[in-house]
């Protein structure tokens, strides 16, 4: 009923192409922002920072950057696991070579430098396609996470191998470190996200992301009409590696403060951003955030029914929801392949018309 | 000779042995691409399913017995019977061909004209379904794998090829399990190329292979190949866990074996059967002679990655793999 566009007079073409050309979308969209950043912070505290919003933040910047390469783009990547450990171990690296720089500077230095590595392993795309690239990005993930445990100069010599972050400051609020509050890790992610997913929205529906799409619908056809293969490819390996390294320093610094490489940022970690992504939605920005928050919520609401309210043992909890991830999967493939975006799309053609369907 | 080229030797033949295993995983990606044109993901925790299947119903484990004990609050664990090897095997195959109707019938069905892409994703999830499945059906623990295989260091060859080097040099040391694995997969590549050019069922998975709408427009049944495709990927799935699990154990790292297979089928191509074979020959003795000659200069573990670096700079030039079909792009 309110979810119309008539009466919603455009009357320039910047109102004519804005991102959400319905009001209500709009009323919808700040609301969610006011939220955000209005609400959430004051009553947000350890547990629902750290086992939901946090992880959820960070995975839906990592989500966002695959989405790029994979569902705007069309390049598989594995290697996403291995391209945030880069990005975390950059960040560490200028964290302790540069201790009086903001720690925003040190983020996004960190998602540049990704953003290069990305190219480097982005070049064999011009060759490979399909599943043969899916798996020649295996090599970057294997690749960079044997680097990282065997070279000592990327964890500063550090006995344990592990990286651990110092505590850096915003504005003199500590926002990395073990005196971090909760709302400080919060909005630090929430700043970055939306400040990204604006970035991700606007360059997809620009030229760059329209080269982009042409690429991933027919590359052959796309090269034919003009679409340069090498500069949209490699662009969407910069741009895609360049959020995912930002996930990645995000994650290590705010997130866990300590690293592994090999279990922080090892191959389950590729899947599950991949599975994020398909979930939420290939080619969405909307998705990508709706797949994060879905595959982040999913264990910790399993955890709880079935550790807390049915008493199993966590084993059998962990072994149990590994099954229901995969069952998800399966079933999310054969009863929307679009995602829960393509789910949310219907939803909103059937509101549109609702309550006068016919 | 110098005691070091021989030590080189011994390390190639250890690699072309280890190969062989990957060529194993290999084999069985290679004929589910070829009959249906999926990558299927899901081929080492196939694996490791079978594995796992084979070892519980040797020792006669309840299956779910963790499950039902959580619910039930029981206690039970083991039946108290051990099956002969032999029976548990042939039960184990069983299994895997109900598993093949069932994925068959709940999954392929569904995503039949699919794009390849959402047919991968599939299969991640079928393995990340199976892997727990696996886990709770019969523990996570890892259990040592006894079907009679024999194992250790070959005495024979050790004591034959001693004369070879000078006074520090005892032989080459190799497995007996490698050498059996060996003969295993060429007895299992030699039957299933036999069982492909010359069985009406393995002429009806090549013209699928070739074409899906002509052959369904010939009358063959579809579904009915995918189950025997199905079945008999998890027969060699049966296999490679077979000879991975009485090597080292049935355990999780057994479903990354078939990360390993990935670079081996990059190399032979998708499509090839014997490219299966050279390229995890190639990528074992690569990824050994690389760990025995470069490796200790940069700190050791290089087997994680060779194998998918050599792939990638391989691909690089060859892009459709040694034995691929050549790739044909139209508009």
């Amino acid at each position: 009923m309110f979810y119309r566009e008539a009466g919603d007079f455009k009357t320039s073409y910047g109102e004519d192409s804005q991102t959400f050309p319905i009001k209500f979308d709009r009323v919808r969209y700040y609301t969610v922002l006011v939220v955000a950043f209005g609400i959430i912070p004051f009553v947000i505290n350890d547990y629902w920072a750290n086992a939901v919003f946090v992880p959820f933040l960070i995975y839906a910047i990592a989500a966002i950057g695959l989405n790029i390469l994979t569902g705007y783009c069309g390049q598989v990547s594995l290697g996403t696991g291995g391209f945030m450990a880069v990005g975390a171990y950059a960040c560490y690296k200028l964290m302790t070579a540069f201790p009086d720089v903001n720690i925003v500077f040190h983020v996004i230095g960190a998602g540049l430098i990704t953003a290069g590595v990305g190219v480097l392993f982005g070049l064999p795309s011009l060759r490979i396609k399909g599943f043969y690239l899916a798996v020649a990005t295996l090599a970057a993930q294997f690749f960079l996470v044997w680097l990282f445990n065997k070279v000592p100069w990327f964890y500063n010599y550090s006995a344990s191998g592990q990286i651990s972050a110092p505590e850096r400051t915003i504005l003199s609020i500590p926002v990395t470190g073990p005196n971090t509050d909760a709302w400080a890790k919060y909005m630090i992610c929430l700043i970055f996200v939306v400040v990204l997913a604006w970035i991700a929205r606007n360059l997809t529906r620009g030229t760059i992301g329209r080269s982009w799409m042409a690429i991933r619908d027919m590359d052959i056809a796309a090269e034919i009409i003009g679409v340069n293969p090498l500069k949209a490819k490699l662009t969407a390996f910069a741009v895609s590696s360049f959020f995912v390294g930002i996930a990645g320093a995000l994650f290590f610094s705010v997130y866990l403060g300590a690293v592994e490489v090999g279990e922080a940022f090892g191959i389950q970690k590729s899947f599950l951003i991949l599975f994020m992504v398909i979930i939420g939605g290939l080619g969405s920005i909307f998705g990508s955030l709706a797949g994060a928050a879905f595959l982040v919520l999913l264990p910790v609401l399993l955890k709880n029914v079935l550790v807390g309210a049915l008493g199993w043992p966590t084993d059998l909890a962990a072994h149990l929801e590994l099954m229901i991830v995969g069952a998800l999967i399966i079933i999310f493939l054969i009863a929307e392949p679009h995602g829960l975006a393509q789910l949310w799309r219907v939803a909103k053609e059937k509101l549109r018309l609702w309550p006068f369907p016919h | 000779m110098t005691d070091q080229f021989l030590y080189a030797v011994e390390v190639m033949i250890n690699g072309l042995m280890a190969g062989v295993l990957y060529a194993l995983v290999a084999l069985g990606f290679v004929l589910i691409f070829k009959a249906s044109g999926i990558f299927n993901y899901a081929q080492g925790v196939l694996a490791l399913f079978a594995a796992l299947t084979l070892v519980g119903l040797q020792q006669g484990q309840i299956p779910f017995a963790h499950l039902i004990n959580a619910v039930l609050g029981t206690e039970v664990t083991h039946f108290g019977w051990h099956l002969p090897a032999a029976v548990a095997i042939v039960l184990t195959i069983g299994v895997m061909i109900v598993l093949a109707i069932l994925i068959e019938r709940f999954i392929l069905k569904h995503l039949v004209n699919q794009e390849p892409i959402i047919l991968f994703m599939a299969t991640i999830g079928l393995a990340y379904f199976l892997e727990g499945l696996g886990d709770i059906m019969w523990g996570s623990d890892i259990k040592t794998m006894d079907v009679g295989l024999p194992q250790g260091a070959s005495v024979w060859i050790e004591d034959n090829s001693a004369w070879l080097g000078g006074d520090g040099f005892y032989g080459f040391f190799v497995d007996k399990l490698d050498i059996v694995a060996a003969l295993v997969a060429a007895v299992l590549v030699i039957s299933l190329m036999i069982f492909s050019q010359y069985s009406k069922q393995g002429r009806a998975l090549r013209a699928v292979a070739d074409d899906h709408q002509a052959a369904l427009s010939v009358g063959i049944s579809l579904r009915f190949i995918w189950v025997l495709v199905w079945s008999i990927a998890g027969f060699v799935a049966l296999v490679a866990g077979i000879m991975w699990g009485t090597k080292s154990g049935v355990q999780f790292s057994l479903s990354l074996i078939a990360l390993k297979a990935l670079p081996v089928l990059m190399l032979g191509g998708f499509t090839s059967i014997p490219g299966a074979i050279v390229g995890g020959l190639i990528i074992g003795v690569g990824e050994k002679l690389f760990e025995f000659t470069i490796g200790p200069m940069v700190g050791g573990a290089t087997e994680n990655w060779f194998a998918y670096v050599l792939a990638l700079v391989f691909l690089v030039f060859r892009p459709q793999g040694l034995f691929g079909e050549k790739i044909i792009e139209r508009v």
